[in-house]
């Protein structure tokens, strides 16, 4: 095997320092005994059950859980539909770009102005009804709009790849469109759905911008939870419950990768 | 349903005056069409020439832009593919990657839901018959080029078409299967007595299989009938050069025959044009030391190419391709008489531009 120049092996830990030592510190001091300080103060778990006592915390996760759950079916059911309309649809060429583009841009632009936005478009709806009061709803309406671009942009790419042929075939072996659908397209698509749905739930999972603009004071996820305890002073608990949600993003992350690698 | 193996079907398939544009490209140019009941029938043809357009305007695919179809004297050209008693085999086999073999053959039955018993029934059936039994269970990733042409095959047999369409399934195989597999497809029609339609641009392939053939260009039918009509009298120099190797020999009326860069041929009848083109076949040009009694030609051997079977010759002046039909090595540089029988001369229809 061709041996590396010694400068890009040096960079290439260097790059993985910077990525993985801030989170490694906040693991190491989650198991730490001391309150405060850098002080190493031998090994304890105690942080992490004070978390499970602490009701604040434990409404917060159900919470975040409910939301990310409820946002990421419905957002994966729609972007799938989004996906398959876009990509089998014969549109015209001009309609497809366009499409192509208003897509992306949920993807792109900043979450501060889509939050912005949400917030003005939630002010109006009240106007209406008021179930748009600040809280679960808007929360759920509001990760939906920016999953739903994240999941359609990985469906389309797996249904590109499978192409149009299988589905031509079964035309000419009978299936109607739904049973082409159930038969054909969703099993072949399923890896793409899966992937697409595990994004948009770890994306729910740790947003902090769309929800603080969208939650009510009875809609506290951990992302606000831990925003709003460290403006009191980084604690350990702080530090427990950072790393159970970073364990959590690698486990769903892992699964992904084994679920769509197959096939 | 018909219980029988050697089912010969009574449908045919009838394309009359087909259109097709694709923008302001018109694909297919008033294309008429005939093949009788159980006929293996090929469309000839390059790339682009729109062969597989109109293959797929007949499996409902396509829809044509004017004209109309029929099998077995009913009009299908409205009918959407679903509803077609047609069925194809494609180019790269389109099978479905998440189901194993058997349900890949059974896909077309369960969609019409057929009772289990029947699938079985059928598809084990058609696995016996293309020497797939034995890999009923394995998915489409575990077989080789051929056996996925033989499950495509299999998957649209066990629907029992009126017409089997069969787009390019060949040109994944490499030559030495493909040579076998066409005899094999060959008997396989015999045997089942069906209408098959075949699509390719492989003149070799197109010769083996067929029991007539239309040659398609610019999407039109430029000449039809039995491969031996089409081999051995191209309608123009486009046929002839396309089906099999030919020596395109321009040339000005005279009485009697043609004037060329090689001095007068006899033919047996007169050209149409005054100025044109005449074509022979490598393999009918007569060789040897002494001169013929009509169309003899004096030529110089330029090059010589080894085909296992046979010699190709290269002769000045021309130059002029002969195929001989021995072993008999002539080496380049040696003097020979050629000729050019009025009978083996054929008068190609297209004048000179």
């Amino acid at each position: 095997m061709r041996r590396n120049h010694p400068v890009i092996i040096a960079i290439s830990y260097l790059t993985i320092a910077f990525l993985y030592l801030p989170l490694a510190g906040v693991a190491v001091f989650s198991v730490n005994a001391a309150r405060r300080g850098l002080v190493w103060k031998g090994f304890s778990l105690k942080w992490y059950l004070k978390l499970f006592e602490n009701e604040w915390i434990l409404e917060a996760a159900w919470n975040t859980l409910l939301l990310a759950v409820i946002s990421t079916i419905i957002a994966t059911i729609l972007g799938t539909i989004l996906a398959i309309a876009m990509d089998r649809f014969p549109w015209r060429s001009r309609t497809s770009n366009f499409l192509d583009i208003i897509l992306h841009i949920p993807v792109v632009i900043p979450d501060i102005i889509l939050a912005a936005s949400l917030v003005v478009a939630f002010g109006l709806l009240r106007l209406a009804s008021s179930l748009f009061e600040p809280g679960l709803l808007n929360m759920i309406i509001g990760h939906i709009t920016f999953q739903i671009a994240f999941v359609a942009l990985v469906v389309r790419s797996r249904l590109v790849a499978i192409g149009r042929e299988v589905e031509e075939a079964a035309r000419d072996l009978f299936a109607t469109n739904w049973y082409l659908l159930r038969k054909v397209i969703l099993p072949l698509l399923m890896p793409g759905i899966i992937a697409g749905a595990m994004l948009a739930f770890t994306l729910s999972l740790d947003d902090f911008v769309i929800s603080f603009f969208t939650a009510g004071p009875e809609s506290q996820t951990l992302p606000l939870f831990i925003f709003a305890a460290v403006r009191r002073g980084v604690t350990p608990q702080i530090h427990a419950l950072s790393t159970l949600i970073m364990l959590v993003t690698v486990v769903l992350v892992v699964l992904t990768e084994r679920l769509t690698r197959h096939r | 349903m018909n219980q029988n193996q050697n089912f010969t079907t009574d449908k045919g398939l009838t394309a009359k005056h087909i259109c097709k544009y694709f923008g302001e490209v018109k694909a297919l140019d008033d294309v008429t069409l005939n093949v009788a009941p159980g006929e293996f029938f090929t469309l000839l043809g390059p790339s682009g020439c729109g062969k597989t357009t109109l293959l797929r305007i007949i499996a409902g695919l396509e829809l044509a832009d004017s004209g109309q179809i029929f099998t077995g004297g009913k009009d299908i050209t409205r009918l959407p593919a679903i509803k077609r008693q047609v069925n194809t085999v494609f180019q790269s086999y389109a099978l479905f990657p998440h189901l194993t073999v058997y349900e890949n053959v059974a896909f077309g039955l369960r969609s019409r839901k057929f009772h289990d018993a029947e699938i079985k029934k059928r598809v084990n059936r058609r696995l016996e018959m293309l020497d797939l039994s034995s890999m009923a269970q394995r998915h489409p990733h575990q077989l080789s080029g051929g056996q996925k042409q033989r499950v495509a095959l299999a998957r649209a047999l066990v629907n029992e078409p009126d017409v089997l369409l069969l787009d390019e399934p060949m040109s994944a195989l490499d030559a030495r299967l493909r040579a076998q597999v066409q005899e094999d497809l060959r008997r396989l029609q015999r045997k089942l007595g069906r209408t098959f339609i075949l699509v390719t641009h492989d003149q070799a392939e197109a010769l083996v299989c067929s029991d007539r053939l239309a040659v398609m260009r610019q999407g039109r039918i430029v000449q039809c009938g039995t491969p031996e009509e089409v081999y051995d009298d191209p309608r123009d120099s486009f046929v002839a050069k396309f089906l099999g190797a030919a020596n395109l020999i321009p040339c000005t009326k005279a009485p009697g025959g043609v004037q060329t860069a090689f001095g007068f041929l006899a033919l047996e009848k007169d050209p149409s044009w005054q100025e044109g083109t005449v074509a022979i076949r490598p393999e009918w040009i007569g060789i040897g030391d002494k001169e013929p009694e009509r169309n003899g030609i004096r030529a110089r051997v330029t090059e010589i190419v080894y085909r296992g079977s046979n010699f190709d010759l290269w002769l000045e002046p021309g130059p002029l391709r002969v195929r001989t039909s021995s072993y008999r090595r002539i080496d380049p540089g040696r003097e020979v008489w050629l000729e050019l029988a009025p009978k083996e001369l054929v008068i190609l229809e297209d004048e000179a531009r």
